[in-house]
């Protein structure tokens, strides 16, 4: 039962994590890790950091030259 | 079983907003409690949640869930990727909210609570929550396409080229009018303009420490930077009470005006990492944070509302923005109620990460009403203050004076009973030199939210602090949309003089990158600098057009969603999309055309070119004007004011005629026409996809 309350917590907070990342334009990474491995396995894969700096680069970068806040 | 449980629920629902709206009803005259308007707007919001946005999503839309994504059909882990709904619609909905549904209610507030409360209730429903989901919807159904291209295919290539033009126009005015806001909060404030400058090197520091020395760490960063935001905040108030450093840090609207736009170009050309992603990490959580402690205030604090329901001032006459009800409050309130800068967003990234099209309800049509919340409780913030603090603060020095004494005789003269004593106590109670005529939304916000938060925690000796961490916040996330509205925009001038100058078009070329970031920090400060030096406070000039703009681009977004309803075969449903359309072209278009030819002077612009024109004719100088050049510059900024609303009605009314003639064709032609992407070969994709991730599994 504790263990239970604990897990769903966990699950939780870590739902809470990924939102605010998201937020701010950082999608999962272990996610794309995963996805990485399960799809094109015989590609490189990024390294955290340098999965942080391809998002942010999309974020504010003028190539999409969308507008990704309103006023 | 469960069923009549349920219709009971939604029976209470209905009985309790009938309640609350009784007792608003029966109570006018005395003052309520702000918490009624939440009750009221809790239930509106869950009644068209369940019935409204389910009939949208079931007969009109008919979302089909095993229909496959472009999340699920490109998922590459980076922009395409199937995401929580919850946490799909917390990313949206950050997107969506910032400065507009916060400064709209507070101008409204002039004419009482309660025009604004109905406007933005059924404006939520019927246009602009209707708006975002059906805008998320087709551009899910086009692989995430952005409301440009989409306009492009669905409408022909001259309307996408018209639209794109009107977007830059708005882009221009919100830009400006965003920086006005901040420059009439920090003007003559040495604690204000401390702590907003304080934020330029915290920021920096912040991207240096997640560039280099913690790549990544967005939550350490972000917990760090928090922390010294507080401390700015703390010692602006002894740069405020030390004599020399206050002069320092005191700045006249004028100069505020030119280092923002300073600050505009310098920070556009900066690597992002520096300047504008820790800017743009703080302000969203600080967003976030701060809207949901306004939320909790309300709720522990319970403050009545001061605000008579319906003010004297819905004649037009009002001090904070001139002109009637109808149509002035339909484009004061624009974000809140129905924002057309949400139709770029949602078709934006929200549509690339929607996991099953079922979700597209949750996230377009909920997160919208969600942002309905955020207007109200501005609006709240706005009249739980005294009536006569209100006008003080948001009326222009050229109708109250510069003094307490002054002001408190005028406003009371309107009824609004307000003695100078309060107006000096006020501001010394917020840790301002003066309160009078900081028009703008953001600190009459920032007086109201110190008003509820310190009943909260604090009390009277924390309002100072309050007020001051209001006031960050929203310059905070202001200047971010400064520097990325900037950058937009430069991207937008380089693509559109591209077509004539190809050399222009090169992104990573030095030369064009500066000229056309020059070119959009001129264009939106010269607006900026017109708003400053205006004697009736700029706001009452600029807002009206942001406003104008901002509800034509949604009557736009709406054209287009009308046009793909019809190539759908689903016109029997178009109402759904063309009252709401027709409404805002009602409004706008009388807007538009008053701020051009009303014959108030207040109001329309060629008749305040005309006052000046006529005076100077007959050699006299009106105020505020001191000299012949200064009565020039009056009429010839009245000259391009009344060009750019000319221009706006021009963009609309063109949409509408190419509106129409797509319309007429997709009724001529018996079949579906519309350009859908992921039918049949996506569902049977994702079926393969599931099937293999079952095996997974």
């Amino acid at each position: 039962m504790h263990e239970a309350a604990l897990h769903e917590f966990k699950a939780i907070f870590s739902r809470l994590k990924q939102t605010g990342r998201l937020m701010v334009g950082v999608p999962c990474y272990d996610t794309y890790v995963a996805h990485r491995l399960a799809n094109h396995p015989d590609e490189p894969v990024m390294t955290y950091e340098e999965f942080f700096r391809d998002r942010q680069d999309t974020r504010y970068g003028v190539k999409g030259g969308g507008m990704n806040r309103c006023c | 079983m469960t069923r009549s449980i349920q219709t009971l629920g939604w029976i209470a629902v209905t009985l309790a907003l009938t309640f609350a709206f009784g007792w608003i009803a029966l109570n006018r005259g005395e003052t309520i409690n702000a918490l009624w308007i939440v009750v009221a707007a809790v239930c509106v919001a869950l009644l068209a949640y369940r019935f409204y946005s389910l009939f949208i999503a079931r007969t009109v839309l008919q979302l089909d869930p095993r229909r496959a994504t472009p999340a699920v059909r490109y998922n590459d882990g980076l922009d395409y990727v199937p995401t929580n709904k919850y946490v799909l619609f917390g990313h949206h909905f950050a997107a969506i909210a910032g400065a507009g549904p916060l400064v709209g209610p507070v101008l409204a507030a002039q004419l009482g609570y309660l025009p604004g409360t109905l406007w933005i209730l059924v404006g939520v429903v019927f246009a602009g929550a209707v708006q975002d989901f059906i805008v998320l919807f087709i551009s899910m159904r086009r692989d995430g396409r952005s409301l440009g291209d989409m306009i492009r295919s669905e409408m022909g290539q001259v309307a996408g080229v018209i639209a794109m033009f009107g977007v830059l126009l708005i882009m221009i005015i919100l830009l400006a009018v965003l920086a006005l806001v901040v420059v009439k909060a920090l003007a003559h404030s040495p604690w204000g303009s401390f702590t907003v400058f304080a934020t330029i090197p915290i920021a920096m520091l912040m991207g240096v420490y997640t560039r280099y020395l913690r790549p990544g760490r967005i939550g350490e960063m972000s917990v760090i930077g928090f922390i010294a935001l507080i401390a700015a905040i703390y010692f602006g108030q002894i740069v405020s009470e030390n004599p020399t450093a206050a002069e320092m840090f005191t700045f006249s609207g004028e100069t505020l005006a030119l280092t923002i736009i300073g600050y505009g170009f310098v920070a556009s050309v900066l690597p992002v990492w520096l300047l504008l992603a820790p800017r743009d990490y703080l302000s969203t959580f600080l967003k976030i944070g701060t809207i949901l402690g306004l939320a909790l205030g309300i709720l522990f604090v319970m403050p009545d509302l001061q605000m008579p329901a319906v003010s004297r001032f819905v004649d037009g006459t009002g001090p904070v923005f001139s002109g009637a009800l109808f149509p002035f409050l339909f484009i004061t309130i624009a974000c809140g109620a129905v924002s057309g800068f949400h139709s770029l967003i949602a078709s934006g990234t929200t549509p690339k990460m929607v996991e099953n099209e079922d979700q597209a309800r949750l996230i377009g049509y909920g997160s919208m009403l969600m942002e309905s919340f955020v207007a109200i409780m501005a609006l709240i913030a706005a009249c739980v203050l005294e009536p006569g603090l209100y006008f003080a603060m948001n009326s222009p020095a050229s109708l109250i004076g510069t003094t307490p004494e002054q002001a408190a005789q005028v406003i009371s003269s309107w009824g609004f009973v307000i003695t100078p004593d309060m107006l000096t106590q006020t501001a010394a109670d917020v840790g301002e030199g003066t309160i009078l005529s900081r028009a703008g939304g953001a600190p009459t916000l920032a007086v109201g939210m110190a008003h509820i938060l310190s009943g909260a925690i604090g009390g009277k000796a924390m309002m100072a602090f309050w007020y001051h961490f209001a006031i960050l916040f929203e310059a905070l996330f202001i200047l971010t949309t400064v520097d990325a509205g900037t950058r937009v925009c430069r991207f937008m001038i380089q693509d559109l003089l591209g077509t004539f100058v190809p050399v222009m078009k090169r992104t990573d070329s030095w030369m064009a990158n500066v000229v056309a970031t020059a070119l959009a920090v001129t264009a939106w400060g010269y607006f900026l600098y017109q708003g400053v030096v205006d004697p009736l406070g700029g706001i009452n000039t600029l807002w009206p057009l942001f406003g104008i703009s901002n509800q034509m681009l949604a009557a736009i977004a709406l054209i287009l969603c009308t046009v793909v309803l019809f190539k759908m075969k689903r016109q029997r449903y178009a109402w759904v999309t063309m009252v709401p359309t027709a409404w805002l072209l009602i409004c706008t278009l009388t807007a538009g055309w008053q701020k051009l030819f009303h014959p108030n002077p207040a109001i329309g612009f060629l008749s305040h070119a005309g006052k000046f024109s006529d005076a100077l004719a007959a050699g006299t100088i009106l105020a505020p004007a001191k000299t012949v050049e200064e009565m020039n510059r009056i009429i010839f900024n009245d000259y391009v004011d009344a060009v750019l609303c000319g221009l706006f009605i021009a963009v609309v009314l063109s949409m509408v005629v190419y509106g129409i003639l797509a319309i007429r064709k997709a009724l001529a032609n018996p079949n579906v026409t519309t350009r859908e992407v992921g039918g049949d070969e996506g569902a049977r994709q994702a079926a393969r996809l599931a099937s293999r991730g079952a095996r997974h599994a």
